[in-house]
């Protein structure tokens, strides 16, 4: 076999023997835990790996389109709530929706003013006229109407469905969203769309943050239903609680894994293809490739829609794992730059990299929380026995060296492996 | 004509405190993204940093028991703002030269600059942990009031001493770069260097030196701003991360590369940003016999939760009507 087929079955053995180490250290549930949540990041890693490293598009906005994956699923499997369903709050809802349509359509119009002859700076004047009247229109009706719906109703509630259904909901809202993000952004040059992605994530974050009715903010929603049997259903048949949390974990550790194979074959399926070359010739040389007639621009689109339903389903599928949604747990370090640090930790442009990456990264980041305190308590009892005192407030402080570590992880990784563990590999003619 | 005053207190004086930081800010940005080709994305964690060592300076002195007629924060300024400025000469030689020199992409530098905020977050909240500190704990904010009755108002402007201390000191300090880029040698070169770098080292400018400037400038105006914010409002240690958005839009809008496009569009986000949150109700109440509405309290072109947009709408109608900014920025 090739040297570099040895390497990586090489780290993924030294995996497989991490994730045992942490069975044997911290127990069989706490694992599956892990396996379960490194499932739904190894799906978000591989929507990075396909922006960043098929494309070369850069994307800091990840937390934005988690967080609206996993309002979706919530919206979708959230049990129906009567009491806003019976009161004004749909109906008022619809005149908001109508309000959004009458302003859509006021400045579609006005953009095509220039067809009845009004031109150049008097149609600016019109579309910016066209705007400020949707605007306020929309906000006359969409104000009254979240005021009545928190007072009558508390939120929306949800649909009631099943969750796999809304992490196929995810998937699709967040592809509309990054559909208008791309058409707006994707013209622009690397940093400027970094900054434009971050500031969307920013923007995503406080909209769901402050949309009480829709999503009820920082009240947080929970439970949100598991798409399969939760532990206490098998306690309830008479297992005892940690093989039920076993089993339980495990079945939604197969169903995420299950998702990530599919993932996993169609990317490397459509990476060996003409698909994937034309992706990697587009990346390495964009005014080549155009000049070979390639649509640059809708192609880039392409793969930051599709990188992003990725996002979007991993993101869903995070939310119902835990099965609360919190608009406050959602933050840059946690949710943009630790996806970041598995891709370049990993191997950007290689999808074997990109997994690899995701569930190494999501292993030392969890497990650095209890290493980290046994390490400073034994500082701090050392730094008390010999009198300097123990460290004030050691328990939370400690929790912070995982995020210096992450720093000084993605700092060695570019300088000594700039490719990643698992490099992208150039295809060779054979 | 107290709604005049009302609308100086809110706007001119808050606009004005929010537009120098966010000016100082993005003068560091603009100028490392002239020199150096990247977007640092560090720059507001080095605000921070600079702000917690302000902190920690302020806290020593305040223990000798030594009182100042002025904060304590902006005592020992110069001294935090040389601190600040070592650090990131640090960060330079540790993190970014290593690249640099390896010929990576400003894109790599980019990502690296990511590393540094996390290695940044980390240690400060390693040393402070993640709690809110203050620099008035132990000496009170003076507020001035600026008498109205002469033109007819029966209220005061009222601002901070701080708030008025921010403001000279940005001005005198824009001043002083505007003499240092246009006077000196130094400030000459990294000009050229800004405008041509391969020209500029043919020319035979020190690039190695001019580099290490641009690093100190910007290292020592972080820590500016960043005390600045944590005068205006308070210390935490995810303080300056919320305001890279304004501050990047600042420097875009200004044209990436110009020192004076920084500073004008540092001033026009901060203004944008409380013009829009302010609520105009108490400006048309006069008028009400005159409106056919009846005008209810909270009347804001936007909702105070959502003032990140603004920075970040003028940011894209900037980019897609004029994507070198408004003074010619670098482009492409």
């Amino acid at each position: 076999m090739r040297s570099h087929v040895m390497r990586a079955l090489g780290l993924y053995a030294g995996l497989v023997v991490l994730i045992i180490a942490v069975a044997i250290a911290s127990g069989v549930p706490y694992t599956t835990r892990l396996l379960a949540e490194a499932a739904a990041y190894s799906l978000i890693a591989l929507g990075l790996n396909i922006q960043w490293g098929y494309g070369g598009l850069f994307n800091f906005g990840i937390m934005g389109f988690l967080m609206v994956g996993g309002a979706s699923v919530t919206f979708i499997s959230y049990p129906i709530n009567p009491k806003f369903w019976n009161s004004d709050g749909p109906m008022l809802l619809g005149h908001a929706l109508l309000a959004a349509i009458f302003g859509a359509l006021l400045i579609i119009a006005a953009r095509n003013v220039h067809r009845i002859g009004i031109k150049g700076g008097w149609k600016t004047t019109l579309v910016v006229i066209a705007w400020s009247i949707a605007y306020v229109v929309f906000r006359s009706q969409i104000d009254p109407a979240t005021i009545y719906i928190e007072r009558q109703a508390g939120f929306v509630g949800g649909l009631g469905l099943n969750p796999v259904l809304g992490w196929a909901f995810g998937g699709f809202m967040v592809a509309i969203i990054a559909y208008v993000i791309g058409r707006i952004c994707l013209g622009l040059r690397t940093d400027y769309l970094a900054i434009a992605t971050i500031g969307i994530s920013e923007i995503i974050r406080a909209l769901i943050k402050n949309m009480d009715w829709l999503t009820r903010g920082t009240l947080t929603v929970s439970p949100i239903r598991w798409p399969l049997p939760l532990p206490q259903d098998y306690q309830a048949r008479g297992l005892d609680t940690v093989t039920a949390l076993i089993y339980a974990r495990g079945g939604f550790f197969l169903l995420a894994a299950a998702i990530v194979a599919v993932a996993m074959f169609l990317l490397i399926r459509s990476y060996g293809g003409p698909w994937g070359r034309m992706m990697r010739a587009i990346r390495d040389n964009y005014i080549a490739a155009g000049s070979m007639g390639k649509d640059v621009t809708r192609r880039q689109l392409e793969i930051f829609v599709l990188g992003s339903v990725l996002m979007g389903v991993g993101g869903a599928i995070l939310v119902s794992f835990t099965q609360i949604f919190d608009p406050n747990s959602y933050q840059p370090i946690n949710h943009t730059f630790l996806i970041w640090v598995m891709i370049i930790v990993g191997g950007a442009g290689n999808n074997w990299g990109a997994l690899f990456g995701a569930v190494f990264i999501y292993v030392v980041w969890l497990m650095s929380e209890p290493l980290a305190q046994v390490l400073f308590g034994t500082i701090s009892t050392w730094s008390s026995h010999i009198g300097w005192g123990a460290i004030p407030d050691v328990e939370s402080r400690s929790l912070q060296m995982r995020v210096f570590v992450l720093g000084l992880v993605i700092s060695m990784a570019l300088r000594y492996a700039p490719r990643g563990l698992i490099p992208e590999r150039a295809q060779t003619e054979r | 004509m107290d709604q005049l005053i009302f609308f100086i207190d809110k706007v001119l004086i808050s606009g004005t405190v929010l537009g120098s930081i966010y000016a100082l800010g993005a003068i560091g940005v603009t100028l490392i993204f002239g020199i150096l080709r990247f977007a640092h994305f560090a720059h507001g964690d080095m605000m921070t940093m600079g702000g917690f060592l302000a902190f920690v300076l302020a806290a020593l002195l305040a223990a000798t028991g030594v009182t100042f007629p002025v904060p304590t924060g902006f005592v020992v300024l110069p001294v935090a703002m040389v601190l600040t400025a070592i650090i990131a000469l640090g960060l330079d030689r540790a993190f970014y030269a290593p690249l640099r020199r390896r010929g990576a992409k400003p894109v790599i530098l980019l990502i690296a600059s990511i590393g540094v905020t996390l290695m940044i977050q980390g240690a400060i909240r390693l040393f402070f942990g993640v709690g809110t500190r203050s620099f008035f704990e132990h000496e009170p904010k003076i507020i001035m009031r600026f008498d109205t009755s002469w033109i007819g108002g029966t209220r005061d402007i009222i601002f901070t001493q701080p708030e008025l201390l921010m403001v000279i000191l940005t001005v005198v300090i824009c001043f002083a770069l505007h003499l240092f880029l246009t006077r000196s040698r130094l400030g000459k070169a990294m000009r050229a260097m800004s405008d041509n770098a391969d020209l500029a080292q043919v020319s035979g400018i020190n690039t190695a030196l001019v580099v290490r400037v641009t690093w100190i400038i910007a290292g020592a105006l972080a820590c500016v701003a960043g005390t600045m914010l944590a005068l205006d409002v308070s210390l935490t240690p995810d303080l300056a991360f919320n305001i890279v958005l304004p501050i990047f839009a600042a420097a875009i809008v200004g044209g990436l590369g110009q020192t004076y496009g920084a500073i004008a569009g540092g001033f026009l986000i901060g203004f944008a940003e409380t013009l829009a949150v302010f609520d105009w109700s108490v400006m048309l109440k006069p008028l009400q016999p005159y409106i056919p509405f009846q005008i209810n309290s909270g009347l804001a072109l936007v909702p105070t939760e959502y003032k990140l947009t603004v920075a970040f709408v003028i940011l894209v109608i900037v980019l897609l009507a004029r994507p070198t900014g408004i003074f010619k920025g670098a482009s492409t």
